[in-house]
């Protein structure tokens, strides 16, 4: 045998785990899925094809408009300010502060918390009347909101939870901050730049391809959210205003065993994923700086 | 002019030391109120008009750990004779307790048990992705094979692919082996290897210098050999991150166990809570945060022994990539 083609059975051996992984639980999930969301499949029985009929029930169904429409307010909420939050957060730590590690470790810390925990520990501060948040908030002199039980809170709820925790966003913000070049910012401090214009003219556009990283790892995050409401609102209670999409895609499978329908909400969030990070690429094109390659 | 400079220097950071304070206690208060809640007595968790919020309790109440691992309808008291000898006496000791207190309903939800299983379960994953992706990621970053850049590029794809859409097809595959309410659907696909961290671990082993593999074949060793001597104990940093990462993962985990688990006997931590949330979430706040607390504190715990890790790990998956 040649060196090479030693060399090429080695490398193949070494993958092998992989080669069963790739197949086993990604490639054949993957297709079968895809032929499932065009069956009538309970797990039960063996899966009998129905063409588009899955598609065609869900753009009827109520409850999937209402899941889309709320994940999509969450998304749109959430990742807003958690991004904004983020990068302040980061930019403050950036600027040499005294305990820099210190305060680094108590923004990172709760997105290191299991959800479950979290969402346990968050029913008990967003309790309306022993609650420390609603107790907070009557101290102040201020309205104190039903949190869970109003369906006009119970969206800002979890949004305000999620933003606790924001730390490994923060962390990825600050290692790119780390890495912008002293020099740019002595330049532009030549040119009499005020901090402002530093800020906008050297600092976001140096970070930029960061940025974008955060956007997209945040909507996938976001549009998959499941754990934080599935815990603390059950059955997207009050008035399915917390029913969000991977929820019911698991209450579709699970629940009611239409394992079908199921896959096809997959590929639909698939899809939708998918055209967010394609128009979020091509939205920053002109705006996100890569460097000199 | 030189002195304004200056003062605004110092005006600046102290507005930035107010903001991050500000937000510290924002962020620590939540802990805070755990730790508090979980000692105080029932009576001390409400708040009314006539009763204000006690912030520290006077004479914090221990006993809700041990009440949390003991409390709760819906564990059997009734033993199987297949448990573990340390275990069982725990379960034993811990019914009888429910019997001597005036609780005839009270069984008790096993926290300590489900801490054991979310232990091995932590193990199993961490022992199998570690060696599993260490394999992989070696050939993808010092191996050269036909088909390697497209495999490559096939695995990086896949982390693209939300895991709802691979939720039921996955399913149905572990209920065909008939694995269903077994632990096997949450860690053996941990030794099949994880796209994340071969990824990971190809970007450590790229950057080890491609000479100490071609003296170790000089020297006569096999691929096998140069892998296991030379670049394992190279990166065991590396392969630290990899560890780390997935048993946080593992300890987190709650979308998995609550799609193969059924069997309350199985149930990991994370689920656990949960079940304990859905039946007492209204009542009992000092044991639901004890029991909280018994789920959090190894995160936390890990982390402030593995901090500098962790921070390498996070540039080590690269912005640059």
């Amino acid at each position: 045998m040649t060196r090479s083609r030693k060399e090429g059975l080695c490398g193949w051996l070494f993958a092998s785990p992989w080669v069963i992984g790739f197949s086993v639980f990604m490639l054949y999930p993957l297709l079968a899925s895809l032929y499932f969301a065009f069956c009538d499949y309970s797990v039960l029985k063996a899966p009998v094809f129905t063409g588009l009929e899955n598609f065609k029930d869900l753009f009827h169904d109520e409850v999937f408009w209402i899941v889309l429409k709320n994940t999509a307010i969450f998304t749109a909420i959430f990742l807003p300010l958690g991004l904004i939050l983020s990068l302040g957060m980061a930019m403050l730590l950036n600027l040499k502060v005294k305990g820099q590690a210190f305060y680094r470790t108590i923004f990172y810390l709760p997105s290191l918390m299991p959800l479950v925990a979290t969402a346990v520990l968050f029913l008990t501060l967003f309790n309306s009347d022993s609650g420390l948040i609603n107790i907070a908030l009557k101290g102040m002199h201020l309205p104190a909101p039903d949190w869970l039980a109003s369906p006009a809170w119970s969206k800002p709820s979890i949004v305000l939870l999620s933003m606790w925790g924001v730390g490994n966003t923060m962390i990825i913000y600050l290692a790119g901050l780390q890495e912008v070049p002293q020099s740019l910012y002595e330049a532009a401090e030549l040119d009499g730049a005020k901090a402002w214009a530093k800020t906008l003219n050297v600092t976001l556009p140096m970070i930029s391809p960061v940025i974008l990283f955060n956007l997209i790892i945040g909507i996938i995050n976001s549009v998959q959210i499941f754990t934080l409401p599935y815990v603390m609102f059950p059955n997207g209670a009050p008035a399915r205003s917390t029913y969000f999409y991977t929820s019911y895609l698991y209450d579709s499978a699970f629940k009611y065993h239409k394992m079908g329908y199921a896959c096809a909400m997959g590929w639909i969030m698939f899809i939708i994923i998918f055209a967010l990070t394609l128009l979020s690429f091509r939205a920053s094109n002109k705006h996100v700086y890569y460097g000199g390659s | 002019m030189r002195w304004s400079l200056k003062s605004i220097k110092i005006l600046r950071l102290t507005i930035a030391h107010f903001v991050l304070i500000s937000l510290s206690v924002f962020f620590l208060i939540p802990f805070f109120w755990m730790l508090s809640t979980s000692l105080k007595t029932e009576h001390d968790t409400v708040v009314t008009k006539d009763q204000p919020m006690v912030w520290i309790p006077p004479a914090p109440r221990f006993q809700n750990y041990a009440d949390a691992f003991t409390y709760n309808a819906q564990w059997p008291p009734a033993l199987s004779s297949d448990s573990k000898p340390g275990i069982a006496s725990l379960r034993t000791k811990a019914a009888l307790k429910s019997a001597v207190t005036n609780k005839p309903e009270a069984g008790y939800i096993p926290f300590l048990y489900y801490a054991r299983n979310t232990l091995v379960l932590c193990w199993l994953c961490v022992v199998g992705t570690t060696i599993s992706s260490g394999l992989v990621a070696y050939a993808f970053a010092r191996l050269k094979f036909p088909g390697r850049e497209v495999f490559f590029a096939l695995t990086l794809a896949t982390m693209m692919i939300p895991f709802p859409v691979l939720m039921v097809p996955t399913y149905s595959l572990f209920r065909w082996l008939g694995w269903i309410g077994s632990f096997r659907p949450l860690w053996v696909p941990a030794f099949f290897g994880s796209a994340f961290n071969i990824f990971l671990l190809r970007q450590f082993f790229r950057g080890i210098p491609f000479e100490l593999s071609e003296a170790a074949k000089i020297d006569g060793a096999s691929e096998w050999r140069t892998f296991l001597d030379v670049i394992l104990p190279l990166a065991k940093p590396a392969l630290a991150v990899v560890a780390l990462f997935t048993f946080m993962a593992t300890w987190t985990d709650f979308l998995g166990p609550l799609i193969y688990l059924m069997d309350d006997k199985t149930f990991t931590l994370s689920l656990g809570l949960q079940a304990y949330q859905s039946q007492n979430g209204g009542t009992d706040w000092n044991l639901l945060m004890a029991a909280t607390t018994i789920v959090v504190l190894p995160v936390v715990v890990l982390f402030f022994f593995t901090q500098k890790l962790f921070i390498r790990g996070i540039a080590l998956t690269g912005l640059k990539g």
